[in-house]
Formats: C-alpha cells, structure tokens, sequence
C-alpha cells in the first residue's frame, strides 16, 4: 500500500481526476472531500461490503420456490381477510 | 434460447427478453445477463431474476413499495442516461431478498436497490446515500408498520369525517 502523509487542506490525486481533499483532522477521525467525475462511485468501504456480503448470502441460498412464494402471498394477503 | 435453470428447470425465451446489467451485480460483476420470471400471481410482489450466465443463480427480488409505500430516492441523472431512462414508468424497482431458515424472517436490501429499464432490458444494482436505509429490511416488520399507519390514517379520517358532519 502507498502511504502519504498529509495535513489539513492538502489533497491527493487518484489519476487526473480525482482528488481527496483532507479537510478536518481529529484524534479520532478525519473528515475527507472527494472531487471525481460523476460517474464515479464512493462509496463507505463498510456499507459496500455490507453489500458484497448481502448480494453473496442471496445467490448462495437455496430458493425454495413454492415455499416463498406461499409464505410472501400469506403475508400480503393475510390481513385483508383478517379485516 | 434455452436454459437449464436450477430452480425452474427448462426455460425457454426470446434473446430480446434479457436484461443486460452492463456492470453486473454487486460482488458478481462479471454476471451481466438476467432473465426476469415474474409471477403468474399479480398479487404476489415477489419476482425472480435468473442468470442466464450462471444457470444456478436465481435471486428472490421483490417490488419494495408494496410493504414500504415510502420507499423513496432519486436516481441520479447519471444512473438515468446510464440505463437510457426516458419515462418513469418504463422503470422497475426490485429489492433483493435474503431468506433465512425460518422464513419469516426475510429481508430485502433497500440500500442498494436493482433498477431496470424495461424497455430498454437495462439494469443496474445502484448504491443509496440514505441512513433511512439498510440492506436488510425485516420485509414482516415493514408490512406490519404500513398496515398500522394505514389503518392509523383510516381512523383518523373516519374521525375528521364524522365531525365534518
């Protein structure tokens, strides 16, 4: 991994295009600015693996077709007979 | 074309009824192609997506808005050029759905919705900026708040109705 060091208010470059601003720096964070062309994507690390993670569990399990779809159809329909 | 799906076995259809995800599904990137098996119930929100690259691959998707009415975001003007978005209603919105051994307890991920131009067959699994949202949303939780705001909303009105009398 490259390591830099920077302070407030100095940025990286990522190619031409992107560029991470640090913008506040506390014992326990720092706040950062992305500049990038609209088309690309930032995400939190944690928030996209969360995603990774839930996208995986849903194509690895078992699809118990009928069984699903029984279970769904109950509980959409099962409060309009309770009325 | 026809494929030999794990979960439906023989399918046939035309080429033009495949979705192309030109950037695949999240952590199946290199998954482009899916078939949509909607249900012959139309009162049954769930739908199916199968990979026509992976025969094996069916995910459990789901319309969000019929147990989150209040759904909502914005898709950003360059998700909509990306999927040649013209019109809303050529868009369909789908929430991935994760179902645990006691099914009840199934979750659709509504931070990173898949949003499908049906006319054009594009999709994309976009990624939301929204705390409001995460990616598993007790779909029986989500139901059971809307019936209650629901019927909330229906007294309240039932009341403001009797009093305008």
């Amino acid at each position: 991994m490259l390591v830099l060091t920077r302070k407030k208010d100095e940025s990286i470059m990522l190619g031409e295009d992107i560029e991470v601003v640090v913008l506040e720096i506390t014992p326990t964070q720092v706040r950062l600015g992305v500049n990038a062309p609209r088309d690309c994507a930032v995400y939190r690390k944690e928030i996209f693996t969360a995603i990774q993670e839930e996208n995986i569990k849903a194509a690895r399990q078992t699809v118990q077709v009928e069984l699903i779809k029984a279970e769904v159809k109950e509980l959409f329909t099962g409060d309009d007979e309770e009325k | 074309m026809i494929l030999q799906s794990k979960y439906f076995g023989r399918i046939e259809f035309a080429e033009e009824k495949i979705v192309t995800f030109e950037r695949g599904i999240i952590a199946f990137e290199e998954m482009k192609r899916f078939f949509i098996i909607d249900n012959e119930d139309e009162n049954n929100p769930l739908w199916w997506l199968q990979s026509v690259d992976d025969p094996e691959i069916l995910f459990v998707v789901i319309n969000p808005f019929t147990f989150k009415p209040d759904y909502d975001f914005e898709l950003s003007p360059q998700d909509a050029e990306e999927l040649q978005i013209e019109k809303p209603e050529d868009v369909v919105v789908l929430a991935i759905v994760v179902v645990p051994e006691n099914i009840k307890q199934m979750t659709a991920n509504l931070l990173a919705p898949v949003i499908i131009n049906i006319r054009q067959r594009k999709g994309k699994q976009i990624v939301l900026q929204d705390k409001r949202y995460s990616t598993k949303h007790l779909i029986i939780e989500e139901l059971a708040k809307t019936q209650k705001a629901r019927q909330t909303q229906q007294k309240t009105s039932a009341q403001s109705a009797a009093q305008n009398r």
